[in-house]
């Protein structure tokens, strides 16, 4: 036997997970981790789980963390791109998971670029 | 957390298209990979497009994949899954883009133009997992209705809304349901007719496979707004699937205390249990449902009463469609109005249709009340294929009619359809080209109701078999003008003195061709020729004598051995030309399919 407050929760906990079910096309940020051997063995994981953990948390539903292959910079791994519609690709180099937190806050959820993480801002 | 959602579809269609074994492989090389922690395979119902199944779609990506094979699993896990790389070959075409993203469902031509409420959670969600149907707003509106409306607030919205049958007849849900409220008697049931015995149709099967839970929640929120305490779902033993899902789904409720004595502590009691029936056609009409789920052989009676006061052993009874169904708990989340938008003046809301015949994409769309046939067949159907030309569409099935070509621009909804001699029916939408006869199209519906008959009134028993004859007639040849004019006569007669919609509506394939293909009856009877070549009796094979080279191929395929060489040699040829005696002919095609010259033609 369920209460009305148990059917509530069960209904946050499950919608927290089936968020990457969603996919809304139009207005769709798309957040893509570098996951080859390259970035993996350079820390992506725990970057892919902190973004995914996130979003979900968060409950962005119009964001999509993914996995790409290797984009040819090794040496720059973990690297993560973000994709906002109808602007230009950002490329974030040697994320780790407290980067990756301050990416959702300061670039996903409020729009400001985090230029200090930017792929040739530590160059 | 599950980074990766496998969907792979287990409705029907898939299922007899091995999507368990490809679910099973999944699983397999997902924990082989190490990958169990984070991806999850969910077991969905049908996504809509049986034409291109098995289909699979992988989120966030979103990659919708189609024509999966056992085999091909291996690569989605070692190239998707574990590599983030999609696999394109096997990609749906729709789906394709240039850049690496692929295209969302949403966007292709075959979802654009659809509007998905009743199935909504088709394709979406596991249909058994009742955390996941929760998670989609699942039971929010039984808990809305059980905390905050009065029985009446809830028939008032329904009937707000304008919901009216899905069934087949259209007739007004909420009016239904006060019927039913204000029916003196203690007790009252709600039963729900998934019988569905339209040949071709799978609309309700493919909800009770892929939503189980939007039916019992929107039969318990019937319940509590009539007056009734036990369900019943009528659901033939030919879909065993659906059957278990519910089963499944009934059970998950009663553990939840979404069923039962007293239904989330409000004191409301409410249960539902599953009748299989053997799967005739008249079992899906009300009153022989009943008889039927009272254990009674499958037969009508008389309306009235009409079940909303005498239904169930006797009782008032509230009987709708599993897609009427389907809409209710939407309705009530999201209000009348948000319901009327999706609408003409008098139908709201969506149809889902099965649809089937001569299109490319076949399968389960669900489309705005009023969309024109025309957008259904060309942009969600995808057209016709190898370039053929529509004929015509029959909605309604045996009961329904036709609608030809130069109707195709007709808005699809209850009035408009009835206006030209369809109707809308319970969703089947079979699509027919040039190659198809109409006489022949109307003979096999027709065939199917003698069948179907259940044979307790004598217009319906004997009328519908004297009706096949005389479309016999037409399809040999040997029918004469007046048989025509008796045909018409006889469809009436039978219309007017069935005691069911059964025997009612059974003339109307034949009414509907009469009107608009009159000149191909007429073809058959006066110049004895099928302009579709389809009548066997009506159509001769021969070979053209320049065109055949003398090879024989066809004189092998023939199985009469109706097809003899002949001695003389025409001008250019080095074998002697063949010919066809149609004293033996059974004119069953297979040398015209085997002639690689062209040479033989039907006439
Ligand atoms: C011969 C015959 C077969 C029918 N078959 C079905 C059926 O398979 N499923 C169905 O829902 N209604 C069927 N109906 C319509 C039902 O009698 C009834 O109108 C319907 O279930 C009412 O539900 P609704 O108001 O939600 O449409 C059939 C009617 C006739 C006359």
């Amino acid at each position: 036997m369920k209460s009305i407050a148990d059917i509530k929760a069960i209904r946050d906990k499950m919608q927290a997970q089936i968020v990457v079910r969603d996919k809304e096309q139009s207005n769709e940020i798309r957040i893509v981790v570098g996951m080859a051997t390259c970035g993996i063995s350079a820390g992506a994981r725990p970057v892919f789980n902190t973004l995914m953990d996130e979003v979900s948390t968060r409950q962005l539903r119009n964001v999509k963390v993914s996995r790409s292959g290797c984009l040819g910079m090794c040496r720059l791994e973990p690297i993560v791109e973000v994709f906002v519609p109808g602007q230009d690709k950002v490329t974030y180099c040697h994320v780790d998971a407290d980067k990756a937190k301050v990416i959702i806050a300061n670039h996903i959820v409020n729009g400001n670029i985090c230029t200090e993480y930017l792929i040739g801002a530590e160059e | 957390m599950f980074r990766s959602h496998v969907l792979v579809c287990g409705g029907t269609g898939c299922h007899s298209n091995h999507s368990e074994e490809i679910i099973k492989e999944f699983n397999n090389l997902i924990v082989s990979q190490g990958l169990e922690k984070d991806v999850q395979v969910v077991r969905t119902g049908c996504f809509g497009l049986c034409a291109v199944g098995p289909v699979v779609i992988i989120y966030p990506e979103g990659a919708f994949y189609s024509k999966v094979q056992v085999s091909d699993v291996e690569e989605i896990v070692s190239e998707h899954l574990v590599k983030g790389r999609i696999v394109e070959r096997l990609l749906h075409k729709e789906t394709e883009t240039d850049s690496a993203a692929v295209k969302a469902l949403s966007d292709t031509n075959f979802y654009k133009k659809q509007t998905r409420v009743a199935l909504r959670n088709c394709g979406v969600i596991n249909p058994e997992n009742i955390d996941e149907y929760i998670a989609y707003d699942g039971y929010q509106a039984l808990i809305k209705v059980l905390t905050e409306m009065q029985p009446q607030e809830v028939i008032d919205v329904i009937t707000k809304s304008g919901l009216r049958g899905r069934g087949g007849a259209g007739f007004p849900t909420g009016r239904k349901w006060q019927f039913t409220k204000d029916a003196p008697g203690d007790v009252k049931y709600v039963a729900c007719n998934a019988d569905e015995g339209d040949p071709g149709a799978f609309m309700d099967r493919s909800i009770l496979e892929g939503d189980p839970h939007a039916l019992v929640e929107a039969m318990t929120i019937a319940g509590y707004a009539v007056g009734a305490h036990q369900g019943y779902v009528y659901v033939r033993a030919e879909y065993p699937i659906a059957v278990s899902r519910l089963q499944i789904a009934i059970d998950q409720a009663r553990e939840y205390g979404l069923l039962g004595d007293n239904i989330l502590e409000s004191g409301f009691a409410f249960d539902i249990e599953i009748r299989l029936g053997a799967g005739a056609f008249v079992c899906g009409e009300e009153t022989a449902l009943i008889t039927s789920i009272e254990g009674n052989r499958g037969e009508p009676r008389p309306r009235p009463p009409f079940p909303a006061v005498k239904g169930l052993f006797g009782k008032p009874t509230l009987l709708n469609n599993v897609e009427t169904y389907a809409n209710v708990a939407q309705i009530i989340n999201k209000g009348a109005d948000w319901f009327t938008q999706m609408c003409t003046e008098r139908s709201r809301g969506t149809k889902v249709f099965a649809l089937g015949g001569k299109i490319n994409n076949t399968g389960l769309v669900e489309i705005p009340m009023g969309t024109p046939l025309r957008t259904v067949v060309e942009d969600i159907g995808g057209g016709i294929p190898n370039g053929k030309k529509f004929k015509a569409a029959q909605t309604g099935g045996p009961s329904g009619g036709c609608i030809p070509a130069h109707l195709i621009d007709t808005p699809i909804e209850y009035e408009s359809l009835l206006a030209i001699g369809s109707m809308m029916g319970s969703g089947g939408l079979i699509v027919m080209d040039e190659d198809n006869c109409m006489v022949d199209s109307a003979k096999f519906f027709l065939e199917f109701t003698v069948d179907e008959s259940c044979g307790k009134c004598t217009a319906c028993r004997i009328g519908t078999k004297r009706l096949y004859e005389l479309l016999c007639k037409v399809t040999d040849g040997k029918a004469t003008m007046e048989d025509l004019d008796k045909m018409e006569e006889l469809c009436y007669y039978i219309k007017d003195n069935s005691l069911c919609g059964l025997g009612q509506s059974a003339p109307n394939p034949v009414l509907s061709t009469l009107k608009y293909f009159r000149e191909e009856y007429i073809a058959h009877v006066r110049d004895k020729v099928c302009p579709a070549g389809v009548c066997k009796s009506l159509v001769n094979f021969s070979i053209l004598k320049d065109k055949c080279i003398g090879c024989k191929m066809c004189a092998r395929a023939c199985p009469a051995d109706a097809i003899l060489p002949q001695t003389e040699i025409m001008p250019g040829k080095k074998l002697p030309y063949l010919v066809i005696d149609h004293n033996k002919c059974v004119k069953c095609g297979n040398c015209m399919s085997t002639c690689k010259f062209k040479a033989i033609i039907k006439k």
